[in-house]
C-alpha cells in the first residue's frame, strides 16, 4: 500500500513538472511575440529580422513536429520536408484554384487545413508499412519516401480551365487545355505567385496550436504508451500496448504539424519549388531536435531559431560564413552532448553555484 | 543544466537581435547597387561569376567619374541559391542601404524576390533569371534571354539551317531553366519539321547520362539538344565519346564556359554549337578588354556569360539613370518610377550585344549569336 | 544488344557506388555511425589526386598513394575531434549531426580553396577499352578497373576482417563495445583503424568516381555519397559482400529504370525498390538478423 502511494506521489509529481514545462513554452512564445511585435510597433526592426519572424516560425513548428517522432516515439525519420513538401504543394494549389473567390483569411485557414490533412493522410500511407522498421532502416526509408515525393512533384503538371482540372506527367503542352486556361503547377518550376498569407501572427498562433497538440499528446495516455514504446518495445507489446498503432498516431500526427509548416513556407513565398524539400532540409530539421535536446520542445523551439537565423547573422563574413557555421554547429554539438563536457559543466556548475548536482540528468 | 543552457541561449538569442536592429541610412552621396546569387552551394560558380563581373563593371564606372556625378558601390550577399534565403538576403541589403537590386542570379530565388521587391517598388534587373514569372511584376528587367524564348530560337535555328530532322533531347528535370527550354522547344519544333525523337531528363544523379544517351542514339536522334549548364554538358561529351556515338551536340547560353573547364579535353566540344549572347573569346575590343580586366582582378578566371550578363546589367543600370537624371538622394521608389520609364529608352552596347528593352514586359531585345566549335575556338555561324 | 548496353552501363555505375558503400559499410559496421561525411572525404580524395597530377606533375600511382594517405589523416582526425568525444554520449544521434556539421565544413573549405567551378579530372588511368560483339558493345577501361578495384577491395576487407587480430577486433568491438574493451581489445585503436581503411578506400573511390565520370566540385561527394548509403542499406548495412552487390544492384535498376519506364521518374522507381526490398528483408539483402534481447 505504502508503495503504490509512493508511486502515485511520483505520477503527480511528474506531471506537475510536465505541466510547469508545457506552460513555460507557451510562455516563451508570448512573451517573444510580445517584443517582436512592440519592435514592430516602434519601428525598431531590421528588414532582415522582419522577413525572418516568419521562417522562424516554419522552422520552430517542424522541429516541434519532428520532435514528436525522434523524441517521443524514438524513431528516426529523414523524410520529413516530404511532409512539408505535400502541405506546401497542396495548400498552394488550393490557394490558387480558389483564388479570388473568397476573402484571404477564411481561405488561408482552409489552406492550412488542407496542408495539415493531406500531410497527415500521407502520413498514414508511408506510416503504414515503415514503421515496421526500426532504426537506420526506418531512417532510409523516410528519406528515400521524401525523395519520391520530390521526384514524382517535379514531373507533374495541373491547369485548370473552365472543363476543371487536368493533369500530366510529361509537359504542360499534354495538359490539353482551352487557351484562357490556367497553369498552376509547372513541373520542376512549381506553383508560383501563391498568395502571400503567412503573418508573423498566424505563424506564432500556429506555433502555440502546435504546442497545445504536441504536449496534450505527450501527456496523455496515449502519449505515454508511445513513450513507453520507445524505452522498451517489448515490455510494451507485453501489457497489451498495441505498439503500431501508437507509432503510427504520433507518426501522423507529426506528419501533420509539418505540413502545416509547410503552408506557412509556401503562403510566405511568390514561388514553390521541390528543391527546398530534398533531404537537406530533413537533416537541417534533425539537427535541431537533437541540437535543442531529443525530447525537449523548449530546447527544439530555441535550437530551430537560432540555427536559422546564425547564418544570416554570419552575413558579414561573406564568403567564410557557412564555413563558420559548420564549424559553430560542431563545436555546439560537443558542448551539448559529450559526456567530457556535461561532466566539466557540471564540475564548473558545482564550483559556481557550491551545491550539488542532483539534476545532472538534464544535461541535455 | 537545463537552465544553463537555457540562460545561454537566450542571451545569445537577445545578442542576435540587438544586433539586428538599427538599420544603415541610405547614403546621399552615393548609388548603392546590391546583388544577390548563391556565392556558396551547388550553384556558386554562376553566382561567384555574378558579382566578379558586376564588381568589375562599377570599378570602372566610378574610375571614369560615376554616374551622373556620383560614385556607386555594389554590395552584395548570398542566397545558396534558395528562395527563402535570397528573401533573407534582400532585406539585409535593404537594411544596407540597397536602392537597385541587380539579381537575383537564379530564377526560384528570382521569383520570390521580386514579389518583394514589387511590394517596396524596388527596381530590379536580373542578369540570368530566365524563367517567365521572374520579371512578372513592371518594376522587374531582365539582361538574358527567357526560357521560351531560347527554346524556340534554338528550333528555329536547327530548322532553318536543315541541321537535323531527327532530333533528342537530354534536360534536367529539376531546374525550372532547363525544363522551360526543353519545353518550349518541342512547341517550336513541329513548326520546323523537326521530329523530337528521344525526351530524356535527370535529376538526382547529374554525372552519369549513359542511359539518356543511348536512348538518343538507338532513336536515331541525328542531333542531340542540351539545355543545361556546361558542367554537366562537359559530361554529356565525355560520355557520349566513350560509347563512339557523335551526332550534333547543341546548347543554349548555359553550355557558354565549356571550353574554361579546368583541364577539359576541348578535342571533345569540336563540332558543339551552341545559341549564347556571350563568348570570351569574341573578337571585338571590349570582350577583350573585359575578359582581361577580368582575368587580372580574378586570380586568371575565365568569364562565363553569368559576368558579362551582370556586367551589362550594371551598365544598363548607368544608362538609365543618366537617362532619368537620377541622383542618389532619391527614395527607392522614386528611383524605380524613374528607371522603369528610362530602360525604354535606353540602348546598351554590351558585351551580350546591342540590348534595348520593352519597358512594358521587361525583356531584354538582342540578337542570340550561334557559335560552333572549332579548334577549341569558337567561330559564328550564320 | 541494347539491353546488354543498358546492363553494361548500370554495372559501370554501379561499380562505382559498391566502390563508395564499401568504405561506408566498414564504419557503419564497425563504428555503428552513418558517417555522412564519407562522399565528402571522396570529394577530398579526388581533388588532392587532380592537385598532384596537374600542378605538382606526380605520376598517377604516387599521388593516389599520396591522396589515400591524406584521406586516412583526415579520416583520423575527423574521428578524433568530431566523433570520439561523442561516442558515449546519451543519444547515437548526437554523432549524426556532427557527422553533418564535418561534411558542410569540408565542402566550403573545399570551396574556398578550390573554388566553386568544376574542374575537369584527368586521365589517372589508361586502359583501353574493351569492343565486345564487333563494337557494338564497348566496355571503357575506367569501367574495367573499377569493377576489378572494388572486387579486389571486397575480397581484401573480407579476408582482412576475417584473418587477422585486428579483424578480429574489429568484429569484437562491432558486437559489444564494452565486452571487447573487457577482453584486452584496445577499442580506441580499432575504431581509429577502421576510419583509416575506409577514408583510405574513399580515395580510392574518389579518384575511380571521377575517372568515370570526370568533373570534381566541392559537392561532388554528396550525391554519390547518399547513393552509396542506400547501396549499403540495400544489401544490409555492415556486410562487406552485401555493400558490393547492394551498389551494382542500384547501378543496374537507376540505369534500366532510365532505359524501360522512365527517365523523369526514375530516382522514384530506384527508392521504390529499397522500400519493397527492405519491407520484405527488413535489415537489407545480406543483413544478419539481430534478435531483439530484452
Amino acid at each position: 500500500m505504502n508503495e503504490k502511494q509512493n508511486n502515485h506521489e511520483i505520477i503527480r509529481r511528474m506531471r506537475r513538472k510536465s505541466l510547469r514545462n508545457s506552460l513555460l513554452n507557451y510562455g516563451i512564445v508570448i512573451v517573444v511575440f510580445a517584443i517582436m511585435q512592440t519592435m514592430i510597433a516602434t519601428g525598431h526592426i531590421s528588414s532582415l529580422l522582419k522577413g525572418l519572424l516568419v521562417p522562424l516560425c516554419v522552422y520552430v513548428i517542424a522541429a516541434l513536429s519532428l520532435n514528436l517522432v525522434v523524441g517521443i516515439s524514438g524513431e528516426l525519420s529523414l523524410g520529413h520536408a516530404g511532409f512539408m513538401c505535400i502541405g506546401a504543394y497542396t495548400s498552394a494549389f488550393f490557394s490558387n484554384v480558389v483564388g479570388d473567390s473568397m476573402p484571404d483569411l477564411p481561405r488561408f485557414i482552409l489552406a492550412i487545413l488542407v496542408g495539415a490533412v493531406f500531410a497527415g493522410i500521407f502520413g498514414i500511407l508511408i506510416g503504414i508499412p515503415v514503421l515496421r522498421l526500426k532504426g537506420d532502416y526506418l531512417a532510409i526509408v523516410t528519406l528515400a519516401f521524401g525523395e519520391i515525393i520530390k521526384n514524382l512533384l517535379n514531373v507533374l503538371y495541373v491547369g485548370v480551365d473552365s472543363h476543371g482540372l487536368h493533369f500530366s506527367t510529361t509537359s504542360a503542352m499534354d495538359l490539353n487545355m482551352e487557351p484562357t486556361g490556367r497553369q498552376i503547377v509547372k513541373g520542376a518550376l512549381g506553383i508560383s505567385g501563391t498568395p502571400k498569407n503567412s503573418t508573423f501572427t498566424i505563424g506564432v498562433v500556429l506555433i502555440i496550436i502546435t504546442l497545445i497538440v504536441v504536449q496534450n499528446l505527450v501527456n496523455s495516455r496515449s502519449g505515454r504508451a508511445i513513450m513507453s514504446t520507445r524505452d522498451n518495445r517489448i515490455a510494451a507489446e507485453s501489457i497489451g500496448i498495441p505498439v503500431t498503432k501508437y507509432k503510427l498516431l504520433a507518426f501522423s500526427v507529426s506528419a501533420s504539424l509539418a505540413g502545416v509548416a509547410g503552408v506557412l513556407y509556401a503562403h510566405n513565398l511568390a514561388t514553390l519549388n521541390t528543391k527546398k524539400f530534398d533531404y537537406n532540409t530533413s537533416i537541417l530539421i534533425l539537427v535541431f531536435v537533437v541540437l535543442g535536446g531529443i525530447g525537449n520542445m523548449t530546447g527544439s523551439m530555441i535550437a530551430a531559431v537560432i540555427l536559422t537565423a546564425l547564418p544570416e547573422m554570419l552575413r558579414f563574413l561573406n564568403n567564410y560564413r557557412m564555413l563558420i557555421y559548420a564549424i559553430v554547429l560542431i563545436v555546439i554539438m560537443l558542448f551539448n552532448w559529450a559526456p567530457a563536457s556535461l561532466d566539466f559543466r557540471s564540475r564548473m556548475r558545482e564550483r559556481l553555484w557550491k551545491k550539488h548536482g542532483s539534476d545532472a540528468e538534464g544535461g541535455r | 543544466m537545463k537552465k544553463l543552457t537555457r540562460v545561454i541561449s537566450v542571451c545569445a538569442a537577445a545578442a542576435m537581435v540587438l544586433t539586428a536592429v538599427s538599420p544603415v541610412l541610405a547614403d546621399d552621396e552615393k548609388f548603392v547597387i546590391g546583388g544577390i546569387g548563391p556565392v556558396t552551394g551547388a550553384a556558386a560558380a554562376y553566382g561567384i561569376s555574378v558579382m566578379n563581373g558586376a564588381q568589375l563593371a562599377v570599378d570602372e564606372i566610378n574610375a571614369a567619374g560615376g554616374i551622373n556625378g556620383y560614385q556607386v558601390e555594389f554590395i552584395s550577399a548570398d542566397d545558396e541559391h534558395d528562395a527563402e534565403k535570397s528573401v533573407n538576403a534582400y532585406n539585409d541589403l535593404k537594411d544596407k542601404g540597397m536602392q537597385m537590386l541587380l539579381g537575383t542570379v537564379t530564377s526560384a530565388p528570382c521569383i520570390a524576390v521580386g514579389g518583394e521587391a514589387a511590394n517596396d517598388n524596388m527596381f530590379l534587373l536580373t542578369p540570368s533569371g530566365s524563367a517567365v514569372d521572374c520579371i512578372a511584376y513592371e518594376n522587374a528587367f531582365r539582361v538574358c534571354f527567357s526560357d521560351p524564348a531560347q527554346g524556340a530560337k534554338s528550333a528555329q535555328f536547327i530548322g532553318e539551317h536543315e541541321l537535323a530532322t531527327k532530333v533528342g533531347i537530354i534536360y534536367d528535370s529539376s531546374d525550372p531553366y532547363s525544363t522551360g527550354i526543353m519545353e518550349s522547344f518541342v512547341a517550336e519544333a513541329a513548326n520546323q519539321g523537326i521530329e523530337v525523337v528521344s525526351n530524356e531528363a535527370f535529376s538526382d544523379n547529374r554525372t552519369d547520362f549513359s542511359a539518356q544517351l543511348n536512348k538518343a542514339k538507338d532513336a536515331g536522334a541525328e542531333l542531340v539538344f542540351l539545355p543545361f549548364y556546361y558542367q554537366e554538358a562537359a559530361l554529356v561529351l565525355k560520355q557520349a565519346s566513350d560509347m563512339d556515338y557523335a551526332p550534333k551536340f547543341f546548347g543554349c547560353d548555359g553550355m557558354d564556359g565549356i571550353l574554361t573547364v579546368e583541364n577539359f579535353d576541348t578535342s571533345l566540344a569540336e563540332g558543339l554549337m551552341l545559341l549564347t549572347p556571350f563568348t570570351p573569346n569574341a573578337e571585338d575590343e571590349m570582350t577583350q578588354n573585359f575578359v582581361k580586366a577580368y582575368e587580372e582582378a580574378y586570380d586568371g578566371l575565365v568569364p562565363i556569360q553569368f559576368g558579362a550578363d551582370a556586367y551589362d546589367g550594371i551598365y544598363a543600370i548607368k544608362a538609365a539613370l543618366e537617362d532619368a537624371g537620377a541622383t542618389p538622394d532619391m527614395s527607392v521608389s522614386d528611383l524605380c518610377e524613374a528607371l522603369k520609364v528610362s530602360m525604354g529608352n535606353i540602348t546598351v552596347e554590351g558585351l551580350t550585344g546591342t540590348i534595348t528593352w520593352d519597358a512594358a514586359t521587361g525583356e531584354p531585345e538582342k540578337e542570340p549569336k550561334a557559335v560552333m566549335i572549332e579548334n577549341s575556338e569558337y567561330v559564328a555561324m550564320d | 544488344m541494347s539491353f546488354l548496353t543498358y546492363l553494361k552501363d548500370g554495372i559501370s555505375l554501379g561499380s562505382v557506388y559498391a566502390i563508395i558503400a564499401l568504405g561506408y559499410t566498414m564504419v557503419y559496421g564497425i563504428a555503428k555511425m552513418l558517417n555522412f561525411a564519407h562522399g565528402d572525404v571522396i570529394m577530398v580524395g579526388a581533388y588532392v589526386v587532380l592537385m598532384l597530377l596537374t600542378k605538382a606533375g606526380v605520376p598517377g600511382i604516387l599521388a593516389i598513394i599520396i591522396a589515400m594517405a591524406v584521406c586516412t589523416l583526415l579520416g583520423i582526425t575527423i574521428e578524433k575531434v568530431a566523433y570520439r568525444p561523442l561516442r558515449k554520449a546519451s543519444s547515437p544521434l548526437a554523432v549524426l549531426i556532427t557527422a553533418i556539421g564535418v561534411s558542410y565544413l569540408l565542402q566550403n573549405v573545399a570551396l574556398l580553396i578550390f573554388g566553386a567551378d568544376g574542374k575537369t579530372f584527368v586521365d589517372v588511368i589508361k586502359i583501353p577499352s574493351l569492343s565486345l560483339g564487333g563494337g557494338k558493345l564497348i566496355i571503357s577501361g575506367t569501367t574495367i578497373v573499377t569493377i576489378l578495384a572494388s572486387i579486389v577491395i571486397m575480397i581484401c576487407l573480407t579476408m582482412f576482417v576475417n584473418k587477422t587480430k585486428q579483424g578480429h577486433a574489429m568484429q569484437a568491438v562491432s558486437e559489444d563495445k564494452d565486452a571487447a574493451q573487457l577482453m584486452g581489445v584496445n577499442v580506441n585503436g580499432t575504431i581509429s583503424l577502421t576510419f583509416a581503411i575506409g577514408s583510405a578506400l574513399a580515395a580510392v573511390a574518389g579518384v575511380l568516381l571521377c575517372s568515370a565520370y570526370p568533373i570534381v566540385t566541392p559537392y561532388t561527394g554528396a550525391m554519390p555519397g547518399i547513393k552509396a548509403f542506400v547501396a549499403a542499406v540495400f544489401g544490409g548495412i555492415g556486410s562487406i559482400p552485401g555493400a558490393m552487390i547492394g551498389g551494382i544492384l542500384l547501378g543496374v535498376i537507376e540505369i534500366l529504370s532510365k532505359a524501360y519506364i522512365s527517365s523523369q521518374v526514375s530516382d522514384a522507381i530506384v527508392f521504390a525498390v529499397l522500400i519493397i526490398v527492405l519491407l520484405v528483408k527488413p535489415t537489407g539483402l545480406f543483413g544478419k538478423n539481430i534478435q531483439e534481447k530484452v
